[in-house]
């Protein structure tokens, strides 16, 4: 049996403003066969995008193809002309985009799009193309699929887009289906239901395909052959669980590595550090405010949390639950409703301009987008030697000497001094802005998300560093993330947030295991594993709970209801659930008593 | 002064079409300083009996309808027209951008008033009103720097503001905010040298309106009068003498389309 798609030492060059050609991709061969899934792994840059592109005879502008054989079903694509490059495309080759929802036409119908290939190939008449994207929803496990196409793009969550992606690229029936990181922006409790849904699809239909992604975990559960690649070169190629768990290139056990963060050992016994900070009963919203004034919608409600001194809260939850906002609200970016701060003993103020300047000495931020929070027009000698006036009064020399000691305690060379922003790569300016936030010398960071917008391996050496100077500088930290092995690395508590709620609050190192509330549950579950059969294994446990359909969430009930597998019938959709304090200091706001919510098992990969 | 030496900063690292159009600037700011020094004859000498005389060795541009020379006159001539149109458009740049910035900055209510007060004066025709201001207050060449400055400040006004409300919502702006600098030193050091480059094209192609608008009005006999000269007059003087092909009415329209044509080409280099 030959491969379906074959490539033979392609080469793709990039052009440089000075007219100069760069080497993106450099002599890459692969080759899958008929009904094999193949993962492209890599960080960004690596070439893997392009090399997924360049089998649909892509380039982007400013590119070529400069060498090497692209052969794609019985297809050179790489010498193809454009009309019939134009008939091959969406036909027997079709791509689904990392972001489905900036890759949807808002104006226009779901339905409308998603058929859209077929009519345009001449494939199907319109109406067996209809019903042919109606079986193609309901195989991807979408809600109401007779009618759901009458929608428009933004009536949908991003799963659900990134679904609807997938049966637009199927159906034509295509040969080949190259996806571009489908999933890296979802959250994992989505996550898990889009791969669940490709998974039976591709199978089903024996589709061959190309998975770009850089998360092992998901490649174990996709793909049948990886290949990792670095700086536009193969690294590493062979069948997945080979690759997975005995890579030889060191830069592939690098990357296994990152992706098998250590768990941070427990902080020392004994009793626990009074709280450095404490909110309590925080609400933010917006809106209508009643008569108590609060708002009507609320994005924070009744929030408690204290942070102890010198140790790390994990604060984790979906995107949209809130994490950010308690983020601003600390650092009095965002006005509250209602609730107190007490910071270091003293009253906050809401509003960051009625702080005292020590006050916000001791509070500083590191944000989620080093490139946005450092200002391009300044050297990053200029930004730390700021910091250390503005608060310390700190000139010239003595200032200079001071910034150089923080660059070397974020382990940057000393030559970044001079360098500006736009000149540092994504981890350099990550460590440039926690070298910011340490130059006031704070008793808090608030890190909001800090490895969200890096590669793997890179993020792994920043939450390495956060640990150390963590440690080597007593610093009390808030730690808000989406990732829960990130959480894990740093943090020695975590609170889970749904909706504006804390829903649990219990130690980073109980998290895997023993009696949680259920949405805790099912986030640490959620979470791939780089472990083949995981994502059967989950799914097989979850099958149970998807029956009935969910009730609305009324004002005053439980967050989780209306996801919630025992959710008790008019009681926990009104009533606000009791924290009930749990083994080893956890609270978890459940109406069911703790000895009737099931443990989590003990995830073998989790170690 | 280190905000100076920041804006500075910025500036040395523009792209390479913003320079090319600073140099070009700065080459005829050259020329208008410098130019009159060179000039063999006096501007209102009459060298020849011959008037629109065509090229030639004696009055390389030949003379114009009082037998005077032109390139003497040309030479003059730019000088006021370069130096009208860089007062006027100092004053409209300077006035705009400051108010455009501050604004940022101030209540809302403010923003509101000033901002319908820049919307109705950029409604009005900008040749009509300056018709109107000149004709009330007389022709001087104050009244024109004056009235070409308040013409174009609108623009100025809604370009630095667009500009530096993008630029306040950037998150290295709240970070500033969050350490508690005060707003000056947020506007001068934070965001301004983020607004340079597309600041200073703004100035450039404010010059070109004025220019513009300077030599309309110097055409329809409004604004710079003799015995001073700017292109616009020369122009007019000489309309008569497009009926011979003179070089007196075709060289000064030509310096005209090389003055703005040309550093309009040079800050569209800046644009890609």
């Amino acid at each position: 049996m030959t491969a379906l798609i074959s490539v033979r030492g392609l080469h793709v060059a990039g052009r440089r403003r000075d007219g100069s050609e760069v080497g993106i991709v450099r002599d890459v061969s692969l080759e899958v066969q008929r009904g094999e899934m193949l993962a492209l792994i890599g960080e960004s840059g690596s070439g893997k995008t392009t090399i997924a592109l360049s089998l649909m005879g892509y380039v982007r502008p400013g590119c070529r193809i400069s060498g090497g054989e692209i052969e794609v079903a019985g297809y050179r694509v790489d010498q193809m002309t454009p009309d019939p490059l134009r008939n091959f495309r969406g036909k027997t080759i079709s791509y689904v985009a990392q972001n489905a929802g900036s890759a949807f036409n808002p104006a226009l119908t779901l339905h409308r799009q998603v058929i859209e290939p077929a009519l345009s190939h001449w494939v199907l008449p319109r109406r067996d193309a209809e019903r042919r994207a109606v079986d193609l929803f309901r195989a991807m496990a979408l809600p109401h699929p007779e009618t759901i196409g009458a929608r428009y793009p933004h009536q949908l969550s991003g799963g659900q887009l990134q679904r609807l992606m997938a049966a637009m690229a199927l159906i034509t029936e295509p040969e080949v289906v190259v996806f571009d990181e489908p999933t890296t922006a979802l959250d994992v409790t989505t996550q898990i239901e889009v791969l669940e849904a490709f998974r039976a699809v591709l199978a089903e239909r024996g589709i061959t395909g190309v998975y770009v992604t850089h998360d092992l975990a998901v490649v174990a559960q996709v793909a049948d052959r990886a290949v990792v690649l670095r700086n536009g070169a193969v690294c590493e190629s062979g069948p997945t669980s080979e690759v997975l768990e005995r890579p030889h290139a060191p830069y592939a056990r690098e990357l296994v590595e990152a992706s098998r963060l250590p768990v941070r050992a427990m902080a020392a016994a004994g009793p626990v550090p009074e709280p450095v900070l404490t909110l309590s009963d925080m609400v933010v919203g917006y809106g209508s405010v009643d008569a108590r004034g609060l708002p009507a919608r609320r994005i924070l409600d009744g929030i408690n949390l204290s942070v102890p001194r010198g140790r790390i809260l994990g604060i984790i939850g979906e995107s949209g639950c809130g994490k950010s906002t308690l983020v601003r609200t600390i650092a009095g970016l965002q006005a509250s409703a209602a609730g107190t701060i007490r910071f270091r003993g003293e009253d906050l103020a809401g509003a960051v301009a009625r702080r005292t300047p020590d006050q916000r000495r001791r509070l500083q931020i590191v944000a989620q987008n080093a490139d946005l929070v450092l200002n391009p027009a300044w050297t990053v000698g200029a930004i730390l030697m700021r910091v250390l006036r503005f608060f310390h009064g700190l000139r010239g020399a003595e200032a200079r000497a001071e910034a150089l000691r923080l660059l070397d305690l974020v382990r940057l060379p000393q030559s970044v001094f001079e360098r500006r922003p736009p000149e540092l790569s994504g981890g350099q300016k990550q460590r440039v802005n926690f070298a910011r936030a340490l130059a006031a010398r704070p008793d808090l960071v608030l890190c909001d998300e800090i490895t969200a917008a890096l590669d793997p391996v890179v993020a792994a050496a920043i939450l390495e560093l956060l640990a150390d100077l963590q440690a080597t500088l007593g610093l009390s930290c808030i730690f808000i993330t989406h990732d829960l092995h990130a959480l894990r690395a740093v943090c020695d508590r975590v609170a889970v947030l749904l909706g504006g709620h804390v829903v649990e609050q219990c130690d980073a190192a109980s998290l895997m295991d023993g009696v949680h509330h259920p949405y805790s549950r099912l986030l640490v579950s959620s979470v791939p594993e780089m472990r083949p059969g995981w994502l059967d294994e989950v799914t097989r446990q979850r099958q149970v709970a998807t029956d009935a359909p969910p009730p609305p969430v009324a004002a005053g009930g439980c967050p989780f209801v209306s996801r919630c597998a025992m959710r008790i019938e008019d009681i926990c959709d009104h009533v606000p659930p009791p924290v009930v304090p749990g083994a080893g200091g956890a609270r978890i706001a459940c109406h069911h008593p703790l000895a009737d919510l099931p443990p989590l098992l003990q995830a073998d990969g989790a170690a | 002064m280190s905000a100076l030496r920041t804006c500075l900063a910025g500036a040395a690292r523009l792209a390479p079409g913003s320079r090319r159009a600073l140099l070009l600037l700065a080459a005829w700011f050259a020329l208008a300083a410098l130019g009159p020094l060179l000039a063999p004859h006096a501007p209102g000498e009459i060298v020849d009996r011959e008037v629109f005389a065509p090229f030639s060795v004696r009055h390389w541009l030949g003379t114009d309808y009082l037998g005077r020379d032109v390139g003497s006159r040309l030479l003059w001539s730019v000088r006021y027209t370069v130096l009208i149109s860089t007062l006027s458009t100092l004053i409209s740049c300077c006035c705009g951008f400051v108010l455009g910035i501050a604004t940022t900055a101030t209540s809302v209510w403010v923003e509101r008033v000033l901002g319908r007060l820049m919307d109705g004066l950029l409604s009005i025709p900008s040749l009509l009103f300056a018709l109107l201001v000149i004709a009330a207050a007389g022709e001087s060449i104050p009244a024109l720097v004056l009235t070409m400055g308040v013409i174009y400040m609108p623009g100025a006004y809604r370009t630095s503001r667009a500009l530096a409300l993008r630029i306040a919502r950037a998150d290295y702006v709240t970070a500033s905010l969050a350490r508690g600098e005060n707003r000056s030193f947020v506007i001068l050091r934070e965001i301004l040298p983020n607004m340079m480059g597309p600041l200073l094209s703004d100035i450039g192609l404010r010059f070109v309106y004025a220019v513009l608008l300077l030599s309309n009005l110097s055409f329809l006999g409004l604004g710079v009068q003799p015995p001073l000269v700017d292109l616009g007059s020369l122009v007019r003087e000489n309309v008569l003498g497009l009926a011979y092909g003179a070089p007196a009415v075709l060289v000064p329209t030509v310096v005209l389309a090389l003055l703005t044509v040309g550093i309009n080409l040079a800050l569209g280099g800046q644009r890609s």
